[in-house]
């Protein structure tokens, strides 16, 4: 029963299964493999990380998969319809739609994966620190985070890039500060659900800081919540991005940012489709995914549908 | 007892777990008629997964002969029939109060949605509702109480706010998961004469799980007792004392008494025989 | 060791003002176990949670060792008082191991040697290294009862206050439980403090024991006056009935006290 983990396929899946883990990461493997287990059994949840899978697999070799960086210019090859040699065609400066989309993703990705490590700390903090203080500290986080709640988004992050100055980097700053507000309603609602759990009282009699029961006690316990509503976001955090980059307030020629494509696209619409509907569809799967994958996390990780017996 | 309100034939319920099934019921049978059903056995013997199962409410795998409440067929019943009687006609008070109950809305208003879902009644008339009921389940200082949250009320005061939640809509019959273990005695017994009542007066069935073995026995009319999923013995009301089984003695012999002084209590011996009865294989 | 005089408690302001706990006094002497007996909602429990500091707002005076105590509790009492829940299955952190449970309060306290003591903690619970790394959701709840016990006495404290510790267990593990409190009790001299709803297991475990009804300590008693049914006060006698079963009749003679 307690193979180590290097042994065959049949011996890593006794210990996986063990009933006596033999150590905290063998513990955590498990329960990561039981996790995985339940999410493997939703189709639409696994047609979504395949999704995502492919977008990072693109975004990674990138190099690989095309002839240059998306950024060559062939003036003799402008808007060319998809072919053998250009299988999504060519655009309005004769480079190839493919080798943009291809590196496009890994716009997409840094936008993501940025606004994602900005945003989930920072909700993540004032949303437990709020709910576990409670009293003034309580209001006055709330009040802040409704403020941004109370803006649309794009036109929020528009205020911000147009004070902070259009680029990438302002881009994903614009929209992490657009972003956190939920996580942070999220977070201190599923704080107060705990905050009176008597395992928390348990550890307050242990004598634990208040720091230390919101890091250690609390956060683990709304951050599968919070990750499942990033994932949820994602969709709209692209759209968001592609939404800045339409406008050319976003990533800056001659990046190949999805969104900033379909805006020059636009002007080639009725006669080249392929300049817009192509990228299109790329935002489109890729929002699509993050949407189903985080439909499946949310099964998976709820505490409420998992954790008890 | 002549017409039984819910016959059960050969129950059975399983879970498909990463590490093999696992059976928690094991084809038993049972009817319940107006009248106090006592169920009783330690701690994973199945019981509560029998009182899900009657409801639908088990999350493992149920296959029975029959499930059939008052000429319902309640196996394979639409899931609008299932609805329907969930709650109005068969109600279950769940076992962990704490967690059945929202912890951010205050006690009063989820008694009182609990019978607005059921019927059509305004917000005023739930409230007076749920006041009356809180005062039925001798709660005192109700309108104190209504308004609040689950952490503010005792252990004792969440499990009667819970069978209050499940009396309201006036229930045919109750599944009552140990409806009072979180109670003092007297409060205890005095919520059971309330269910008492609601059989007598009412014709109501109740199945009362639970693992206090003397409680059960002063109460119920008939008692199954369970072990490993199956049923070991059925006794009849205070016939405890007379019980045959091992299994039920030794149950009895852990409780501490009153009456002496023990240095040590004894603890169970389990017999993997008791099992090899039914199915040849423990 | 422990004196408690004049507890007043009360949550809540103005018209919701709810009066939990009034005037409670009582002391418990070293290696004494004390329990604490009474209806639901007579603030059992908010009486052993003011002890443990969980409870803001409380008027009179908890004395430990002659040392009265303020709002503020070093961090160093902790180590010496510590509790044991109702609810096996609220009580452990559910994404932390039994590993990390036990590990907690040696990391707060700055305790080294973690490794062997918290071997040590399960080994004295009757539970093996096998259930060291195991999360909550896999024990059972005579299983977790042992781990949060596990965590009490970890910081090998004096006084352990044991809030209805056997309410959600099923009677052989109770047996199992009680058995194992009783031991651990007299091999470190520890001191009790005990509610419960269920007299049999307060005269089991407790050798004094007192009532409480609407937040007032009615009735002091030893266990043996408990035994011989020879307690004075209305309300214990009532307790003391329905111990005894279910009886319509009886209970239709039930009368309120206050
Ligand atoms: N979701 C589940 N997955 C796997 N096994 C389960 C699940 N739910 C229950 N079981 C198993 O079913 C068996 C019966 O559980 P059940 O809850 O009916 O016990 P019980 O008699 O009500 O016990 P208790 O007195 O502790 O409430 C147990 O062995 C339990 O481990
Ligand atoms: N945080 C709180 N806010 C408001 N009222 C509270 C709070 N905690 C407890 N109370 C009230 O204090 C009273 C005593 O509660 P306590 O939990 O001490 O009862 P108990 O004797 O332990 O009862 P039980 O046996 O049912 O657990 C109850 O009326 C309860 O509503
Ligand atoms: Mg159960
Ligand atoms: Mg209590």
């Amino acid at each position: 029963m307690t193979n180590p983990p290097a042994t065959s396929a049949p011996g890593l899946k006794e210990w996986l299964l063990s009933d006596t883990p033999q150590s905290a990461a063998q513990a955590r493997c498990q329960r990561l493999y039981l996790a995985w287990l339940s999410f493997a059994a939703n189709p639409i949840a696994m047609l979504g990380l395949a999704i995502i899978v492919v977008l990072v697999v693109m975004a990674a070799a990138a190099p690989l998969l095309t002839g240059g960086d998306g950024t060559e210019q062939t003036l003799s090859n402008r808007l060319q319809p998809p072919s053998g040699a250009h299988w999504f065609g060519t655009d309005e400066l004769g480079r190839d739609i493919y080798d943009r989309i291809v590196w496009g993703a890994r716009i997409t990705l840094y936008i993501v994966g940025l606004v994602g490590i900005i945003v989930v700390p920072v909700g993540l903090f004032v949303g437990t620190v709020a709910g576990y203080v409670g009293g003034w500290v309580d209001i006055i986080l709330m009040r802040v985070t409704d403020i941004f709640l109370a803006f649309p988004r794009l036109i929020l992050a528009l205020a911000f890039v147009a004070v902070l100055g259009p680029g990438l980097e302002n881009a994903v700053l614009a929209i992490a500060l657009t972003t956190w507000s939920p996580f942070a309603r999220i977070a201190r609602a599923e704080t107060l659900t705990i905050r009176n759990a008597e395992h928390i009282l348990a550890a307050k009699v242990q004598g634990a800081s208040t720091a230390r029961i919101i890091l250690h006690h609390v956060t683990p316990l709304c951050l599968s919540s919070v990750i499942v509503r990033l994932t949820l976001d994602m969709a709209g955090i692209i759209l968001t991005a592609a939404g800045l980059g339409f406008l050319g307030l976003g990533a800056q020629p001659p990046l190949p940012e999805w969104g900033a494509m379909i805006s020059t696209g636009r002007q080639y619409m009725l006669d080249q489709w392929w300049l817009a509907t192509i990228p299109g569809i790329a935002i489109l799967t890729v929002s699509m995914g993050f949407n189903l994958l985080g439909d499946g996390l949310r099964d998976v990780l709820d505490p409420r549908s998992g954790g008890s017996s | 007892m002549t017409t039984p309100l819910l016959s059960v034939e050969n129950l059975s319920v399983s879970f498909d777990t990463p590490k093999g099934v696992v059976e928690a019921v094991r084809g038993i049978s049972f009817e319940v008629g107006q009248e106090r059903l006592g169920i009783v056995g330690e701690s994973g013997s199945g019981k509560s997964q029998t009182g899900r199962a009657i409801l639908g409410l088990t999350p493992g795998r149920v296959s029975a002969d029959r499930i059939e409440f008052d000429g319902i067929d309640l196996r394979n019943a639409p899931a609008r029939t299932m609805r329907n009687i969930r709650g109005r006609r068969i109600s279950m008070i769940m076992q962990d109060p704490r967690y059945s109950l929202n912890p951010v809305m205050t006690v009063g208003w989820q008694i009182a949605e609990a019978y607005r879902v059921h019927t059509n009644a305004n917000r005023r008339e739930a409230k007076q509702r749920a006041l009356e009921m809180l005062v039925t389940v001798r709660i005192r200082e109700p309108e104190k109480v209504y308004g609040l949250y689950p952490h503010q009320v005792s252990g004792g005061m969440g499990q009667r706010v819970m069978i209050a939640m499940m009396l309201i809509p006036g229930p045919d019959l109750i599944i009552a998961d140990e409806p009072t273990s979180a109670l003092d005695v007297t409060v205890q017994l005095q919520v059971l004469a309330i269910l008492d009542d609601m059989v007598r007066d009412r014709g109501m069935g109740l199945i009362f799980i639970s693992h206090d073995l003397h409680l059960v026995s002063s109460f119920c009319d008939r008692i199954l007792v369970m072990y490993g999923g199956q049923i070991m013995e059925v006794l009849d009301t205070g016939a405890m004392h007379r019980a045959e089984h091992p299994y039920t003695k030794g149950l009895l012999n852990c409780l501490p008494d009153l009456a002496r002084r023990q240095e040590t209590l004894p603890v169970l011996e389990r017999d993997a025989d008791w099992l090899l009865s039914r199915d040849g294989a423990p | 060791m422990i004196k408690v005089e004049g507890l007043e408690i009360s949550f809540g302001a103005g018209a919701n003002q709810v009066h939990a706990v009034r005037g409670a006094s009582f002391d418990v002497a070293r290696g004494e176990s004390f329990g604490l007996v009474g209806e639901s909602g007579s603030g059992k429990s908010t009486v052993l949670r003011a002890i443990a500091g969980l409870v803001p707002n409380w008027r009179g005076a908890i004395i430990i060792d002659g040392a009265a105590l303020g709002r503020k509790r070093p961090r160093a009492l902790h180590k010496r008082l510590q509790m044991v829940f109702q609810d096996p299955y609220g009580s452990l952190h559910p994404r932390h191991t039994v590993n990390d449970i036990l590990k907690e309060p040696l990391i707060i306290h700055g305790m080294d040697d973690r490794e062997t003591r918290i071997l040590k903690a399960l080994d004295e619970v009757g539970l093996g290294a096998g259930y060291r790394f195991r999360y909550p959701h896999q024990l059972s709840g005579g299983q977790r009862q042992r781990v949060a016990i596990a965590r009490a006495l970890i910081l090998d404290p004096e006084i352990v206050l044991l809030d209805e510790p056997t309410s959600a267990l099923d009677v052989s593990v109770q047996a199992e439980i009680l058995n194992l409190l009783t031991r651990l009790r007299q091999e470190r001299r520890l001191t009790y403090i005990m509610v419960s709803h269920d007299l049999a297991i307060v005269a089991h475990l407790c050798s004094r024991i007192a009532v409480m009804n609407r937040g007032a300590f009615i009735e002091e008693m030893s266990s043996d006056q408990l035994r011989t049914g020879t307690p004075e006060h209305g309300y214990t006698r009532q307790l003391l009935l329905a111990s005894k079963g279910y009886d319509r009749a009886a209970i239709d003679q039930f009368v309120e006290f206050d």
